[in-house]
């Protein structure tokens, strides 16, 4: 994947087909660590799993469609790849959390790319479901909650076109003054 | 702590609100976009945005749009499937954000299926 937010979206994805309905994700970039982790835990159903390991294995999918899963991999990959650690906790019924560190100054780490076309797509095609996104920085912190826009939109559909504009355009602003 | 600025969001729901009364009749279009990994790796999330762009600057309130993972056509991704209302759903391949303005403008909102870009009719 070419960004992070791919394979976060990626990962958020596999949330979805476990049928969440509330995803958490948390990012945090920590320069004095020389550190970036990045943590996506679900209300899912959860992998009744005998053995952890296996859900890392390319070829191990629950799906039918296809016999390969490259998602869960592709992810550990890069975060090895970039010095760093990946954890995936999950049990029938208890949801998914995958947690995913990253060396920083890593020359291999992937751009964070567009989070906010990333949310913006994943609460355009799952109304249903809550997102709530935390993005640290340092000592700043960006904080987005589905569960409170619906509240302020007092029964205004989420996914109205230029709901959803303004949502993104407001990550984007908020993560630039982040950055600073 | 930064946090949306509810004002704005106050505002642009107000505008909404006034109209949103087209939308009594249901939803006429579904359109989907496969976002597997092999869909996202492609480009999916281009064609989505430019979906909703396009989505934006219409007034049709009957188009849903939704997400979904892989068919297991992975080669042909990204792929997206437009499904009109009493007719069978047609699949898109190779998507970008150029052809998904062009599938919605002639496919969605005019009725021309864009067998150029088509991978099949699902019947």
């Amino acid at each position: 994947m070419r960004e992070m937010s791919l394979h976060i979206m990626d990962i958020v994805e596999n949330a979805l087909a476990a049928g969440a309905t509330r995803i958490r994700l948390d990012i945090s970039e920590d320069r004095e660590k020389n550190r970036l982790e990045i943590i996506i835990a679900d209300n899912g159903r959860g992998i009744p799993e005998e053995d952890p390991e296996r859900l890392l294995d390319p070829f191990y999918t629950t799906r039918t469609t296809r016999r390969v899963g490259l998602g869960l991999s592709l992810f550990r990959e890069t975060s090895r790849r970039c010095g760093g650690t990946f954890r995936i906790e999950s049990g029938k019924g208890k949801g998914t959390r995958v947690a995913a560190t990253f060396r920083l100054d890593h020359i291999d780490l992937p751009p964070m790319g567009d989070m906010a076309g990333t949310l913006a797509a994943l609460i355009a095609g799952n109304p249903g479901v809550d997102f709530i996104y935390t993005h640290r920085a340092g000592d700043d912190t960006f904080e987005l909650d589905t569960r409170e826009i619906r509240k302020d939109l007092n029964g205004v559909d989420i996914t109205h076109p230029r709901i959803l504009k303004f949502i993104s355009s407001s990550i984007r602003r908020s993560l630039k003054a982040l950055r600073k | 702590m930064a946090k949306l600025t509810i004002d704005d969001l106050k505002k642009i729901r107000e505008r909404v609100q006034k109209e949103t009364s087209l939308r009594e009749g249901g939803d006429v279009v579904k359109i989907t976009v496969h976002m597997g990994t092999c869909g996202i790796a492609a480009g999916a999330r281009a064609v989505m945005d430019a979906l909703l762009d396009e989505m934006s600057q219409t007034d049709r309130r009957d188009i849903k749009v939704i997400t979904s993972g892989c068919m297991g056509m992975c080669s042909s991704e990204p792929n997206v499937t437009v499904e009109l209302q009493g007719q069978p759903p047609v699949v898109y391949q190779h998507m970008d954000g150029n052809r998904m303005r062009q599938v919605f403008r002639r496919h969605v909102l005019k009725g021309e299926v864009q067998t150029d870009f088509a991978l099949a009719r699902v019947t």
